[in-house]
């Protein structure tokens, strides 16, 4: 938000700028409301208060109901998030076939717990509730790449493609 | 055509699961090797979706010969083209192996995982290039649009669909020619259709695999049923979680605006039809229709009462239609054959045929559509090759979250939308979880209820609070904490939820702890009145574990695997675990040769 630097406005501005681009690119109608959150969150990570306050303002839809819309759908965040994005499969296929042992080592290789960002911003583990790829339970997703037929031992070798 | 130029196809699975088992780097070695031997102007390769038997990724099928080999990898493809393609010799070590006879099968055709099937909304999946539309086309597609729309008048095309006695594969069963004629009656200025591809029930992927693989006929299900109710905008919603899928379907329907099979005057007629792409946000509530129009008109999720129903006043308050996929998926053969033809497969109150998701203890996993009318055991023996590991069957969860587990003696019962209610299940999407005497039926009705738990929107007391009750009660009993009283009070509790619940997300929450209940409850007496856990999955209710000294090779492996060095003992000689160290994690038991280690 406020920044320290002395020109808030113009870093503002700055700030805001991709955020205009994808305004730019709808009719702004509450119906856009969904898809915009999507297109800022690719752009910022995450959703900001002041680019929420924004996309409230350039869609002429109450504040309220934004927040309200972002914290119904899981999909979206209002705290920053990892660069990788690691989603364990808890479907009930998953599930009988060991998922839960997976989403532990991950937790173990990470140092963090369900829902949480490495320190280092480099992963957010997060579990789902079934990514489609059933036939190769357990399954993870990491980003837009499915891994499947998992087990506790391949973590760490799935963990370092994502490393650099 | 252009087809025939080539000597021989090469089919490619790109679909979501052969993707992750790396399917691109397969074909990208593939080309290698057919271009360093000059045969790229010889063989074609394609790239197909999914063949709903993604276990055995990566495959590959040659054609003419049909020849199918899987778990393909890029190292494999050297051998392939120069055995195979340069001397036309098939390549036994890349076959599929029937799991029960260790048989090695040549055609895909052969295979019994394919054999018992009948394909058809799955027709083209894995058959065709689903990023060319002529692919489509030269298999007959858009034939029925153009029949629909210049020999038939929309009430004509509501009759046929009638007639077909089609229902809705999304869950609930309804007819769907019924449904479009609600929505045709009704008036308003302005209709929608809208297909729902939110898909989230876990376990199921076969509206994700004909999205992936057959856009098209989706699109032209879709125009279908436009006309035939007099819409003229439609939205596709299909979960974010499906990357590919939304792909595929956005170039089909780019394809199909080039082509003007969406667009103004279609087929020079004065019937117009544009539709777009919704990405949904993650809730699985959003699967409930009036949620999902909720959803699209950009607001939160949240189920409605209804009446009225969406035929009346649905999409921004307009008369809307709204199927699953696989029901559209079904409308283009239903006119196109006609209703007649249609109804040959199936029983006479459920028609045609059904994909179900195969996963779980079983050895061919994957997508299985099948006539209605098969039996459960059909499916779970003689397609998905019985029981893996050699264990023993335990029930089948099908419906997912809104259905039930079906215990070894309701195998042989015929699965129809309404035999599957009688016993306390229900068809839902598709999915069929196939559990085996590891299985602890107990912590899966608690692995249900926590998933709707989680899901409920919220709007609705029964299903907000009571769901969150259950899963107490469920969470006591699999941790050794349950009472006496406590199946009785789940229940009432079940019986609650179900009858004062908003939508089906509440109404149908307790079927998966109902039907445990009918027919394991012995389980839920074990973990309460003996705290044992028979399937020995629950771990609080578990002890150490033992090494039995007579098994033991003294092969040490146990002792590395240890993360908290309970175990000791010389190479060579009887290892011990000393149980008050022990925290029973099994790493031990993984990893040991001969089995000695049992709690
Ligand atoms: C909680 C809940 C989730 C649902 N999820 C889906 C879904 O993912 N896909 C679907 O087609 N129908 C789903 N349905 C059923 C839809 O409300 C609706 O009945 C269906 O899309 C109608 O299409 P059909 O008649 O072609 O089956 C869900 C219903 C409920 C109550
Ligand atoms: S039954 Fe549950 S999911 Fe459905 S409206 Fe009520 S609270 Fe929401
Ligand atoms: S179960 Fe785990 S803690 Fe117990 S002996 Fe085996 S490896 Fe060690
Ligand atoms: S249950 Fe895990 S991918 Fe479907
Ligand atoms: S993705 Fe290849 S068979 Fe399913």
């Amino acid at each position: 938000m406020a920044c320290s630097c002395g020109n808030a406005e113009e870093n503002q501005e700055q700030y805001l700028a991709p955020l205009y681009d994808v305004l730019a690119g709808y009719e702004c109608k509450e119906k856009d409301l969904i898809p915009v959150l999507q297109d800022a969150q690719e752009e910022y990570g995450y959703l900001p208060q002041d680019v929420l306050q924004e996309i409230a303002k350039g869609l002429g839809v109450p504040f309220s109901q934004v927040y309200g819309v972002v914290t119904f759908y899981s999909q979206f965040h209002l705290e920053p998030r990892g660069e990788n994005i690691i989603r364990i499969c808890m479907g009930t296929a998953c599930h009988v076939r060991g998922g839960d042992k997976v989403l532990d080592k991950m937790k173990e290789e990470l140092g963090v717990d369900d829902g949480e960002t490495t320190e280092d911003l480099k992963f957010t583990l997060e579990s789902v509730a079934c990514i489609g790829a059933c036939g190769l339970a357990p399954v993870i997703m990491v980003n837009d790449n499915t891994h499947g037929l998992l087990t506790p031992e391949k973590v760490p070798e799935v963990l370092d493609q994502y490393r650099d | 055509m252009e087809q025939s130029i080539y000597r021989s196809h090469i089919l490619i699975c790109g679909g979501t699961g052969c993707v992750s088992s790396g399917c691109k780097e397969v074909r990208s070695s593939l080309e290698d090797e057919l271009a360093r031997h000059d045969l790229e102007d010889e063989i074609k390769v394609l790239e197909t979706g999914c063949h709903g038997f993604c276990e055995k990724g990566p495959l590959i099928i040659v054609y003419p010969e049909s020849v199918f080999y899987c778990e393909l990898k890029p190292e494999n493809m050297e051998k392939l083209v120069e055995e195979h393609i340069l001397k036309g010799k098939i390549v036994e070590e890349f076959l599929y192996q029937e799991p029960v006879t260790n048989e090695s099968v040549r055609s895909y055709k052969d295979i019994d995982f394919y054999k018992k099937q009948e394909r058809n909304a799955l027709a083209n999946c894995g058959h065709i290039d689903p990023e060319e539309i002529e692919e489509y086309i030269a298999t007959g597609g858009y034939q029925a649009i153009g029949k629909a729309l210049t020999e038939m008048t929309p009430q004509e095309v509501i009759d046929e669909v009638k007639d077909s006695g089609l229902r809705g594969r999304g869950g609930g069963g309804f007819p769907a020619g019924l449904k479009w004629q609600f929505a045709s009656e009704a008036e308003g200025d302005k209709k929608y259709v809208i297909c729902n591809a939110d898909e989230g029930d876990p376990g199921a992927f076969m509206d994700r695999s004909l999205l992936e693989g057959d856009p098209h006929r989706i699109i032209e299900g879709m125009v279908i049923a436009a006309y035939a109710i007099g819409a003229d905008e439609g939205y596709v919603y299909v979960r974010a979680e499906y990357p590919l899928a939304i792909k595929r379907l956005r170039i089909a329907i780019e394809e199909a605006e080039e082509y003007g099979l969406l667009g103004d005057n279609l087929f020079g007629t004065d019937f117009n039809f544009d539709l777009h792409i919704k990405e949904g946000a993650g809730a699985f509530v959003c699967g409930e229709e009036t949620a999902l129009m909720a959803s699209i008109e950009g607001k939160r999720g949240m189920p409605r009462p209804r009446p009225p129903f969406p035929a009346q006043k649905g999409l921004w308050g307009k008369p809307s239609n709204i199927n699953n996929v696989e029901t559209y998926a079904n409308v283009p053969d239903v006119i196109q054959d006609g209703a007649e033809t249609y109804k040959q497969v199936g029983t006479e109150g459920s028609t045609g045929t059904k994909v179900f998701a195969l996963t779980g203890k079983i050895n061919n996993t994957g997508l299985a559509e099948v006539p209605m009318g098969i039996t459960m055991r059909e499916i779970i023996y003689d397609i998905g090759g019985g029981i893996n590991d050699g264990k023993e069957f335990k029930a089948v969860q099908i419906g997912g979250p809104s259905g039930g587990c079906l215990p070894e003696d309701k195998l042989d019962l015929t699965i129809d939308y309404d035999s599957l209610l009688e016993v306390g299940a229900m068809m839902g999407s598709g999915g069929l979880v196939v559990m085996d005497e590891d299985t602890c039926m107990v912590d899966v009705s608690r692995f249900f209820l926590d998933f709707t738990q989680s899901e409920s929107c919220g709007k609705c007391t029964p299903c907000r609070v009571g769901t969150k009750q259950m899963l107490d009660i469920l969470e006591r009993i699999t941790t050794g904490e349950g009472q006496e009283g406590d199946i009785e009070l789940l229940e009432e509790l079940a019986e609650n939820i179900k009858s004062t619940s908003l939508c089906g997300l509440g109404q149908t929450a307790p079927n998966p702890v109902l039907s445990t209940l009918r027919y394991f409850r012995d389980e839920y007496e074990a973990h309460i009145y003996e705290q044992n856990c028979p399937a020995g999955a629950c771990e609080e209710l578990l002890g150490a574990y033992v090494i039995d000294g007579e098994a033991c090779v003294g092969c040490t492996a146990c002792t590395d695997a240890c993360p908290v060095d309970a175990i000791s003992g010389e190479a060579k000689e009887e290892h011990q675990i000393d149980e008050d160290a022990c925290i029973a994690c099994g790493a031990c038991v993984e990893k040991c040769p001969v089995d000695a280690i049992t709690q």
